[in-house]
């Protein structure tokens, strides 16, 4: 039986079997008839074994020819390969697949002979076989010289003999020769890619950990801030420091310019930085003040704001608002005695404390208020004697002049606010011997030292000069009672003195005051005649009290007395233009600052009047109680330079400050049409006006 | 000086309405009042702060500028704060209507 086989070739290896009649049948690639040629002998002797699995076929199936054929494709080949092609876009058949199959592949190291490789292999190879060979020649030339050197005796050919070992002593020399150059031939040819590492390794140290561990810094957490202001302030800081490095350099005594307040306000970085509470100085007044505010918060805003609308009905007549009250325990049983406005400071002003009894003399207290705090003084200054007046420098703001009662003079300076005045006079530099009543600052003398004069009722008007810290006097005016010259009989004339009680320089004459006396004369004087008056004015029946040149108008000057008149002058007439009886003892009279016909005036009844000139010649427009206690008697009054305010004195040591109501503040009414016109020039109109109406009345009577 | 500054500070104390003062450093420490404890250390941690945030207001927009005081009031009283360059001295008000 004949295995069926397929068309595909199997590797099985096939049963053997008797071939007969199968020419057409090619032999299969992987069979060889050997086999089958071998194995022919032994199958003969058996008989056909089936294997069980066989196809079972007939015979006329059996006969039947199958043409095979044979291809060389390799079966495994793909036949349907398709490839995109990008040029067309789609996928297309690959016409031709490789058909091949490999079934055995091996690399092998057979170079071929002609490469590079090659020739250089046989190169190389050919210079080892020569040296070797050389070698050899030379060991078998030797041993040919020595097997020819035996048979050279023998053999007959020595020429040959010779000749082979002179060929190969030649050959010898020659291959010697190009062995000779070929070494070093050889050994020049080093391949680059042929070298070989060379390393060499030397001990590793034994890496070993040190550390050092040292306290830590210490640290703090610093945080700030950079804002603008703080960045201005360092600036600042750099500068004051730059420029105090200069000041030390020039070695300058530092000149303190600072008014009185600051001095108090501003601590100096030298003064005592262990103490913390006076680091809070400058803020306690501060809250001192805004406390008050709150207290007297109705008080603030009337100061300020109130203006009575009354008055509009009142027609011309006005009132005095009370607003604060200053009073001191320890000035309590005190009179006022003096009043003085601050020039720098609007707000500050000075009461001088005394008395004008001359049973009851005790000790004197100079106050400086603010109107911020009306509860507690500034300054406080005492001193034994009672103070009688008071100035304060126009220039100098800090620099107050008083006068006591026990004839002295003294200065006290603000800024250095000890009890003890700066400067003071005594008996041995001049000091009067009476009753100092008024001082005045007069400008600074030619040698810029300060200057000022007192006038007393020992009747000497002195003129006082700060010179190097000491208090010089010079005697200006004697006043002297006229017509009271009594002949002693020595034949000296006795001039009876004058008491002198007040006096005022004039504005703009600079040489030119007025003095008023005891006996109730007011006199005329220059401060450069000594001994004459220019002028005398019988004023008043008793005592002057006080005297004031009017602010604006040049001529026109006030006096007021205890014969209970105000008289208003033109100097150069000698009876009075205006007088004013206020049944009362008039304390003190003083011009308005705002308008020069306005002036109030004080009396010892506890009333205030107020006069407008141009408003009512003859009556007061304004006429009001205004003492604390009825029973006080007001003894001063002054008006403060910008608000408009009074402050008035008792002699109870009160001081009340009162607010003018419009009506008392009233600018001369405009024409319609006509531009306000407002200065010192109208004012002074206005009071001519007046004037030339009286003087005409005068001149006709 | 010592003196003064006391002066004025028991001159405070005893005016009309004012209810307490306090002093108080730069860092909100209170040195000196005469509220009690709680009550200072309240007032003085809160204030400062404020306080400070006001001066940094004030100087921003204008650095040539410094507080001088700052005022708080409120329904029931006033509160009065005045910065110092080392200190802030506090006041407490009841301002009578």
């Amino acid at each position: 039986m004949f295995p069926a086989s397929t068309k595909t070739p199997h590797k099985q290896p096939r049963k053997q079997s008797i071939s007969i009649g199968r020419g057409t049948r090619k032999k299969d690639e992987d069979s060889g008839t050997e086999v089958g040629e071998g194995t022919d002998e032994w199958a003969q002797s058996k008989a056909t074994v089936r294997p069980p699995d066989q196809l079972e076929l007939t015979d006329a199936e059996l006969k039947e020819e199958f043409t095979r054929i044979l291809t060389a494709n390799n079966p495994h080949a793909p036949q349907n390969i398709v490839r995109y092609s990008f040029k067309e876009g789609t996928y297309k058949l690959i016409g031709f697949v490789n058909q091949l199959a490999v079934h055995y592949t091996q690399v092998g190291n057979l170079i071929p002979k002609d490469s590079d490789e090659g020739r250089r292999q046989h190169y190389r190879d050919e210079l080892v076989a020569d040296s070797q060979e050389s070698a050899k020649v030379v060991i078998s030339e030797t041993e040919n010289l020595e097997e020819d050197e035996e048979p050279k005796e023998l053999e007959t050919e020595p020429g040959s003999q010779t000749d082979v070992p002179a060929a190969g002593e030649a050959e010898k020399v020659t291959e010697e020769e190009l062995m000779t150059p070929k070494q070093p031939k050889e050994q020049k040819l080093t391949n680059q890619f042929n070298f070989s590492e060379r390393a060499s390794q030397t001990f590793n140290n034994p890496l070993r950990d040190r550390e050092c561990q040292m306290e830590p810094p210490p640290r703090t957490n610093f945080s700030a801030t950079a804002n603008q202001w703080e960045i201005y302030d360092a600036y600042v800081e750099e500068l004051e420091k730059q420029e105090k490095t200069k000041e030390k350099e020039k070695a300058k005594t530092p000149v303190a310019k600072k008014t009185g307040k600051m001095a108090m306000r501003k601590l100096t970085s030298l003064e005592s930085q262990t103490d913390d509470i006076t680091k809070v100085s400058q803020a306690a007044k501060i809250v001192e003040r805004m406390v008050n505010q709150n207290t007297y918060d109705d008080v603030a805003q009337d100061f300020k704001y109130y203006e009575d609308a009354a008055d509009e009905y009142r027609d011309q007549e006005g009132t005095l608002l009370p607003l604060w009250k200053f009073q001191n325990d320890q000035a309590k049983h005190l009179s006022v005695t003096a009043l003085c406005w601050n020039p720098k400071y609007r707000d500050l002003f000075a009461v001088g404390y005394g008395s004008y009894d001359f049973m009851k003399q005790s000790r004197g207290m100079l106050l400086l208020y603010s109107m911020k705090n009306p509860s507690f003084p500034e300054y406080m200054f005492s001193s034994d004697s009672g103070i009688m007046c008071l100035d304060i420098h126009v220039d100098h703001p800090y620099l107050v002049a008083v006068g006591h009662y026990d004839g002295n003079v003294a200065i006290y300076n603000l800024k250095k606010p000890h009890s003890q005045p700066s400067f003071r006079s005594s008996a041995k530099s001049g000091k009067h011997t009476d009753p100092v009543w008024q001082v005045k600052w007069q400008k600074d003398d030619m040698d810029q030292n300060l200057n000022f004069f007192s006038v007393s009722s020992d009747g000497r008007i002195v003129s006082w000069t700060l010179v190097k810290s000491e208090l010089v006097h010079i005697d200006v005016i004697k006043l002297k009672v006229e017509g009271s010259t009594t002949e002693v009989p020595e034949g000296l004339q006795l001039h009876t003195v004058g008491c002198g009680t007040a006096f005022d320089f004039h504005k703009e004459i600079d040489y030119l005051f007025l003095v008023g006396t005891e006996e109730g004369k007011i006199y005329k004087c220059s401060k450069s005649y000594s001994s004459q008056f220019l002028d005398t004015y019988d004023a008043h029946n008793m005592a002057v009290d006080a005297v004031s040149w009017n602010p604006y108008h040049t001529k026109v000057f006030m006096s007021c007395s205890s014969d209970w008149t105000v008289k208003i002058w033109d100097h150069t007439i000698k009876t009075p233009m205006f007088i004013y009886d206020l049944n009362s003892a008039v304390g003190d009279v003083a011009w308005a600052p705002y308008s020069s016909t306005v002036f109030a005036a004080v009396t010892t009844d506890g009333k205030a009047h107020v006069f407008d000139l141009a408003i009512n010649k003859y009556e007061a427009i304004c006429n009001q109680p205004v003492a604390a206690k009825k029973k006080n008697k007001i003894t001063h009054v002054q008006f403060n330079p910008i608000h408009p305010i009074i402050i008035v004195g008792d002699d109870r040591g009160h001081i009340i400050c009162l607010k003018l109501s419009p009506n008392l503040r009233k600018m001369p009414k405009e024409k319609k049409g006509q531009e306000v016109q407002k200065g010192p020039a109208v004012e002074i109109a206005k009071l001519d006006k007046l004037l030339n109406l009286v003087r005409e009345v005068k001149t006709k009577t | 000086m010592i003196f003064l500054v006391e002066e004025t500070l028991k001159r405070i104390q005893s005016h009309k309405g004012v209810i307490g003062t306090m002093v108080v450093n730069a860092e909100g420490i209170p040195i000196r009042t005469t509220l009690d404890n709680s009550t200072t250390v309240q007032y003085a941690g809160l204030l400062h702060q404020l306080t400070m945030k006001a001066r940094s207001t004030v100087r921003d927009i204008d650095p040539q500028n410094d507080l001088t005081f700052l005022r708080i009031r409120s329904k029931k009283h006033e509160i009065m704060v005045a910065p110092d360059k080392e200190y802030l001295l506090i006041v407490i008000q009841n301002p009578c209507e």
